[in-house]
C-alpha cells in the first residue's frame, strides 16, 4: 500500500476515533474540575486544579456505596446463574439425544423474538402479586431464567456442537455418567464460550435501566444506572458535577478491566458462536 | 436385562430433560406466560385506583387506531430505527474494512472503537447529555472551527440526530468486531484472482467481499433492528421523548402509558403492537436471506 493511502487511512481513523474517546475523557476530566470550570465556555480540555468535592457529595446525597454494591452483586449473581443455566441447556441440546429435543429448542429460541420490553407490564403485575416489587428478585430471576439467557443458551449450544466428541465418548466407555462428563470434560473445554457469555451477561445486567425504574422505588434498593439519574436539583435539573463523578465511578472500573483484557473481550465475542 | 427400565439411553434422556429444565421452566414462567398475559390484558380496562379489571374486547385496539400520539410514536420509531440501522451497519463495515488493512496500530484503534460498548449505558448517555448542551463540549469543539452549533437536544430534528448518533457510537463496536471476523474469513486468493482479472477495488468489494460476508450482514442487521426497537434509557435520559413528541419512540410511549399514567390495559396493547413489529421485521429479513445471502448452508 502506498504511503499516501496509509496516511489517509490513519487520518480517517483518528477523526472517527474522536466521538469514541472524547466523551469518556470529558466525563473523567470534568468530574475532577472545580464546579466553575465545568461550565466554562469555551471548555478547557484539562482541569486547572483538582477537586474531589463532587465525589464526596455523591456519597452524601444518596446511599451510593449501597447502590454500587447492589449493581455489583446483582450482576455477579446473574452472570453465575446464566452461565449455569445456559451451559447445561446448551450442552443438552448439542450432545444428549432425548425425545422432543428439537421442538423444545425451537420453542425456547422463540424467546429471542420476545424482548423484555414486550412483557414488562405482566412481569410487573406478576412480581407485584408475589410481593417482590421493590426487591431485587425481578432483576435477578428474569435475566437468569427468561429471555436474556436464551441467547446464552444458543451460543453455548453452537459451541458444544463444534466441539469434537471423542473425549466424551471415551469417558462414557469408561463408565462416567452424564453429569460427570459435563462437569469434568465438557465444561473445562468450554472456557472461551463461557468467557464470552459471562462478559455480555455482566454488561447486560450492569446496564439494565427500564427494569430497575419499573420495579424499584426506594433509593437504598436502586442500582447504579438508576441512581445516576437521581442526582438532580430541586427543579429536576441535573447536578452535572455529581452526575459526572458518579458516572465516572460507574464506568471506569469496567473500562479498566476491558483495556487490560481487551483481546479476550473482543476476540471472545467475535469468535464464539455469535457468528451463527 | 431387556426388562430393565433404566437403560443407558433412557437414563441419558432423563439427564437431557434435567439439564434443560431450568431454562424451559424459566422460559414458560418469564417469557410465555407474560406473553399470553399481554394479550389477555390488552382486552381489558385496568383501573388501578378503583381496582377494577373489566373485559372490553377490542376497545383498546380501537383506541390504538384513534390515538394521534401513537402515530407520532411510530413515526419517531421509524426514523430512529432506520437512521440507527443504516448508520450503524455502514459505519461498522467501514471501520472493519479500515482495520482489516493490516496496518500498525490496528489493535489500538479496535480497542478505541469497541470501548463504548463496555461503558455503562446511562453513564455514557449522561456524558453526551452534558456534551450536547447549548454551551457544552460539542459546541465548544465546533466553536474552535468557527461553527456556531445548535442547541442539539432542543430542536426536533437535531434531537433525533443526537439520540441516533449517541446510540451508534455506543454500540457500533460490536458489529464492527463481527464484520472484522467475517472479513478475515474471506479467502485471500479470491482477491488475487480478481486482481489478475483486472477488477477494481470497488468492484472487488461489491462482488467478493459483500457476498462472502452476507451471512454476517444478515445476522448483524437482525440484531441491530431488534435492538433499535428496544431503545429506552437513551431517550429517557437525553430527551424524555421531547422536544414535543419528536423522540417518543414506541417503548418510551409504552412506558409512559403503563407506568406513568397507569393505563396498564392500553400499555399491554402497545406491547402487543411492539411484539408484532419485532416479529414482522425479523420474518421479512429472514425471508430476504434467500435473495441475497450467499452460500446459505
Amino acid at each position: 500500500m502506498s504511503r499516501r493511502a496509509k496516511t489517509a487511512i490513519y487520518g480517517v481513523l483518528c477523526l472517527l476515533a474522536l466521538p469514541f474517546l472524547f466523551p469518556t475523557w470529558w466525563m473523567v476530566t470534568s468530574s475532577v474540575k472545580p464546579i466553575n470550570d465545568i461550565f466554562a465556555f469555551p471548555p478547557s480540555l484539562l482541569p486547572s486544579e483538582f477537586s474531589f468535592d463532587a465525589y464526596r457529595k455523591a456519597f452524601e446525597l444518596q446511599p451510593f456505596a449501597q447502590q454500587y454494591f447492589n449493581s455489583m452483586y446483582i450482576a455477579v449473581l446473574v452472570t453465575v446463574g446464566t452461565l449455569a443455566v445456559s451451559a447445561m441447556a446448551g450442552y443438552a441440546f448439542a450432545r444428549i439425544r432425548f425425545p422432543g429435543a428439537n421442538v423444545l429448542f425451537v420453542v425456547i429460541l422463540t424467546g429471542l423474538l420476545i424482548p423484555s420490553e414486550v412483557t414488562i407490564v405482566p412481569l410487573f403485575k406478576m412480581f407485584d402479586a408475589w410481593g417482590m416489587v421493590d426487591t431485587h428478585w425481578p432483576l435477578i430471576l428474569v435475566p437468569i431464567l427468561g429471555a436474556p439467557s436464551v441467547l446464552a443458551t444458543f451460543i453455548m449450544r453452537q459451541f458444544f456442537l463444534a466441539l469434537p466428541g471423542e473425549l466424551e465418548e471415551a469417558a462414557r466407555v469408561d463408565g462416567l455418567g452424564r453429569f460427570a462428563i459435563f462437569r469434568l470434560i465438557a465444561l473445562p473445554l468450554a472456557r472461551p464460550a463461557l468467557g464470552a457469555v459471562a462478559i455480555f451477561t455482566f454488561l447486560h445486567s450492569w446496564n439494565l435501566y427500564l427494569e430497575p425504574i419499573v420495579f424499584l422505588s426506594s433509593s437504598e434498593m436502586f442500582t447504579l444506572p438508576q441512581a445516576l439519574t437521581q442526582f438532580v436539583d430541586a427543579y429536576g435539573g441535573p447536578m452535572w458535577d455529581i452526575q459526572l463523578s458518579a458516572a465516572s465511578m460507574t464506568a471506569l472500573p469496567v473500562l479498566v478491566v476491558f483495556v487490560i483484557a481487551q483481546r479476550q473481550f473482543i476476540e471472545g465475542l467475535a469468535h464464539t458462536g455469535l457468528k451463527g | 436385562m431387556s426388562t430393565r427400565f433404566w437403560t443407558g439411553s433412557r437414563r441419558d434422556a432423563a439427564a437431557g430433560y434435567l439439564f434443560i429444565a431450568p431454562q424451559l421452566i424459566g422460559s414458560v414462567l418469564f417469557v410465555f406466560v407474560p406473553l399470553g398475559l399481554v394479550f389477555w390484558y390488552s382486552l381489558h380496562e385496568w383501573n388501578v385506583l378503583a381496582d377494577t379489571f373489566t373485559f372490553t374486547g377490542a376497545e383498546n385496539y380501537q383506541a390504538l387506531l384513534d390515538d394521534p400520539k401513537l402515530a407520532d410514536a411510530l413515526v419517531a420509531t421509524g426514523f430512529f430505527s432506520a437512521g440507527l440501522v443504516v448508520l450503524n451497519l455502514s459505519l461498522a463495515l467501514l471501520l472493519a474494512v479500515l482495520l482489516n488493512q493490516r496496518l500498525r496500530g490496528t489493535v489500538f484503534f479496535r480497542t478505541v472503537f469497541f470501548s463504548p460498548v463496555v461503558v455503562s449505558l446511562v453513564a455514557w448517555t449522561i456524558v453526551w447529555g452534558f456534551l450536547l448542551q447549548d454551551n457544552g463540549g460539542v459546541n465548544g469543539l465546533l466553536d474552535l472551527f468557527g461553527v456556531d452549533g445548535p442547541n442539539w437536544l432542543r430542536g426536533e430534528t437535531t434531537a433525533m440526530i443526537a439520540v441516533i448518533v449517541v446510540q451508534v457510537v455506543k454500540n457500533v463496536g460490536l458489529n464492527m468486531v463481527l464484520f472484522l471476523a467475517a472479513l478475515q474469513g474471506v479467502p485471500g486468493n479470491l482477491y488475487e484472482a480478481a486482481t489478475v482479472d483486472g477488477a477494481s477495488r470497488t468492484r472487488q468489494f461489491r462482488s467478493i467481499t459483500v457476498p462472502m460476508i452476507s451471512p454476517t450482514i444478515l445476522l448483524t442487521s437482525i440484531i441491530t433492528v431488534v435492538g433499535s426497537l428496544q431503545v429506552f434509557a437513551q431517550i429517557a435520559v437525553l430527551t424524555q421523548g421531547g422536544p414535543g413528541t419528536s423522540t417518543t419512540v414506541l417503548v418510551y410511549y409504552l412506558y409512559q402509558q403503563a407506568f406513568q399514567f397507569h393505563h396498564f390495559g392500553y400499555g399491554a396493547t402497545l406491547s402487543v403492537l411492539l411484539f408484532a413489529i419485532v416479529l414482522l421485521l425479523t420474518l421479512v429479513q429472514w425471508r430476504m436471506r434467500r435473495k441475497w445471502v450467499f452460500h446459505e448452508s
